[in-house]
């Protein structure tokens, strides 16, 4: 990777020309939408909703389908690779077998990484309870991934859970390359002047400010706990957040909200920042950065 | 805050055969081109082009198409709706706000269908500039045919001209052979703004480019935030969001971009052919 944004997957990166889009406004590397065994409609209007302290989303995971997405990932891939910029796709399914189906498909693109979407909050009505909420359930849908893919793979996970370090150890012992930390929070958000929930869904997950202490701290949970590599993700909006989550041990950084309050243009933006932060606090390397709130 | 507020409807005003305006109380600050998108509690949330826009009241035009369009359609005065925005790149009268002068310029609007809803806002905002307004206003029959009282009002008789596709109104064929009848009596346009179906507006963009005029279209695509983030209105190739960079681009982008009047993308994201 040029540098160590992201552009996080569920926002923006819907098709191949989109996730060309965020490469172009400098996103180091590009996580598309998640894509499962089928087509899927996601939610209606409206799926998201601004409150004081970010965002709430119930988008519904909308995808063509693993097969009709292929041409699109492909798309993305290769302009992706010409201007330096890996493309890591992102999968879901709605039973542990449907994982492997998909993550099958999806490696015939020769991908560098798979990320595991274990955790998407606002599905659960069709496809129940998220598998990232319990180790067990969570550590087949990676063992099944491996099994059907050469990628290195990383398992998303939810931050809603008593202790992440369990589930974190769980995935890696089924052998996830690394993990991404973390999802969205649930949430709802009511309107007052009709009583009813904005979201069509109802429910959504919390993304924008509120988000990152709370990935903050997971992502610091996790260095402790496993050796595999940290993509922080949740409310990353300048490179100050961005060393944030360094220092807490993220080797790399998703965005997705962060593109509304700055643009997209946003991936550029924190880049900057982070050399700006580098240069003035005397650092040559992330690396001495990294987990150094630890130290 | 991007959430919905919630407006009263006043009141609401037939334009055509399943074509309505709905006004809402509400003030806006908001240029022609720019969307709206409203919101009906436990059904759904759209996007509508803002076609009157007085100081504390908005209109939109609804065509009962769809559960929500229908629903907004069948709306009383009283009921209540959510309403964000306004979104969007508006049109563009001028290049460059400080330099350009376009008093006495020639701008012509083509407008197919209920697409003539942000034109005629447009023509409102030329007038009022000290411009030359022509406006083509194109439907498939005349049962059709919105705004045709106010644009005669605002345009004089004289500068609207009407087509529709089997000739129950006006001259019988498309906008687009309008506008080539105004190109080739040697008509001076300065700039030429086109709303309606992708495949007329795919033309509008053709015809002026092979003529040397400039102009604008207003693009149509599956949205669903209206700001940005969730990205199902990206087009191909150039990966743009429409909601954002867009709905108005000019004839330059919109012939790059491969999918006008060719295909869109459906509430999946799959591509379906128009």
């Amino acid at each position: 990777m040029k540098n160590p944004t992201m552009l996080a997957s569920g926002l923006v990166g819907i098709s191949g020309a989109a996730c060309v889009f965020a490469a172009q406004h400098g996103a180091g590397a590009i996580v598309p939408k998640s894509i499962g065994p089928r087509e899927r409609e996601g939610h209606n209007n409206p799926i998201l909703v601004e409150f004081q302290g970010g965002f709430l989303n119930a988008v519904g995971l909308p995808n063509a389908g693993v097969d009709q997405s292929l041409s699109e990932l492909e798309f993305a891939m290769k302009h992706c690779a010409d201007k330096g910029v890996p493309v890591i796709l992102s999968l879901f399914g709605g039973t542990k077998e449907e994982f492997g189906e998909v993550a099958k498909k999806l490696s015939t693109l020769n991908p560098a990484m798979l990320e595991v979407n274990l955790s998407c909050p606002n599905t659960a009505s069709d496809f129940g309870r998220a598998f990232a909420l319990d180790a067990q359930h969570a550590a087949d849908v990676i063992r099944i991934v491996k099994q059907n893919t050469m990628a290195k793979v990383s398992a998303k996970l939810a931050p809603n859970v008593p202790d992440i370090k369990e589930i974190a150890r769980a995935v890696v012992e089924a052998g996830a390359d690394a993990i991404t930390a973390t999802n969205t929070m649930p949430g709802m958000v009511i309107d007052v002047a009709t009583g009813k929930p904005v979201l069509q869904n109802k429910e959504g997950g919390i993304s924008g400010y509120a988000m990152k202490p709370i990935a903050v701290r997971c992502i610091y949970d996790l260095y402790k706990t496993v050796k595999v590599p940290i993509i922080g993700s949740g409310g990353v909006t300048t490179g100050n957040d961005a060393i944030e989550m360094i220092m807490a041990g993220a080797t790399a950084v998703q965005i997705g909200t962060g593109i509304y309050y700055r643009g997209i243009e946003v991936f550029k933006k924190v880049t900057e920042e982070i050399i700006e932060f580098m240069k003035k606090e005397g650092y040559t390397s992330l690396h001495e950065i990294r987990g150094l709130a630890h130290k | 805050m991007e959430a919905p507020t919630i407006a009263t409807i006043e009141k609401s005003v037939d334009e055509a055969e399943e074509i309505r305006t709905i006004f809402i109380r509400h003030t806006m600050q908001a240029k022609p081109g720019q969307f709206v998108m409203v919101w009906v509690p436990r059904l759904n949330e759209k996007p509508f082009a803002i076609s009157y826009l007085e100081k504390e009241r908005l209109g939109i035009t609804v065509a009962a198409v769809g559960e929500c369009s229908r629903r907004l359609y069948e709306m009383k005065p009283g009921e209540k709706i959510g309403i964000r925005g306004p979104y969007g790149e508006p049109y563009h009268l001028q290049e460059n706000q400080e330099k350009d002068h376009i008093k006495d310029r020639m701008v012509v609007m083509v407008g197919g269908g209920y697409g003539s809803a942000s034109l005629t806002l447009l023509a409102e905002e030329a007038l009022a500039k000290g411009m030359h307004v022509k406006f083509i206003l194109g439907a498939r029959e005349k049962k059709r045919l919105v705004y045709v009282e106010r644009i005669k009002k605002l345009v004089g008789e004289e500068n609207l001209l009407i087509t529709t596709d089997d000739g129950s109104s006006g001259r019988k064929g498309f906008v687009t052979d309008a506008l080539r009848g105004l190109i080739e009596q040697g008509e001076t346009i300065d700039k030429v703004y086109a709303c309606g179906p992708d495949k007329m507006m795919k033309a509008v963009a053709e015809l002026c480019t092979a003529h040397h005029i400039q102009g604008e279209i207003s693009m149509e695509r599956w949205m669903k935030c209206g700001f940005g983030l969730c990205g199902h209105c990206c087009v191909d190739p150039l990966g743009f969001r429409v909601c954002v960079e867009g709905p108005v681009v000019s004839f330059a982008t919109a012939l790059q971009v491969k999918e006008l009047g060719a295909y869109h993308r459906v509430q999946s994201s799959r591509k379906e052919k128009l």
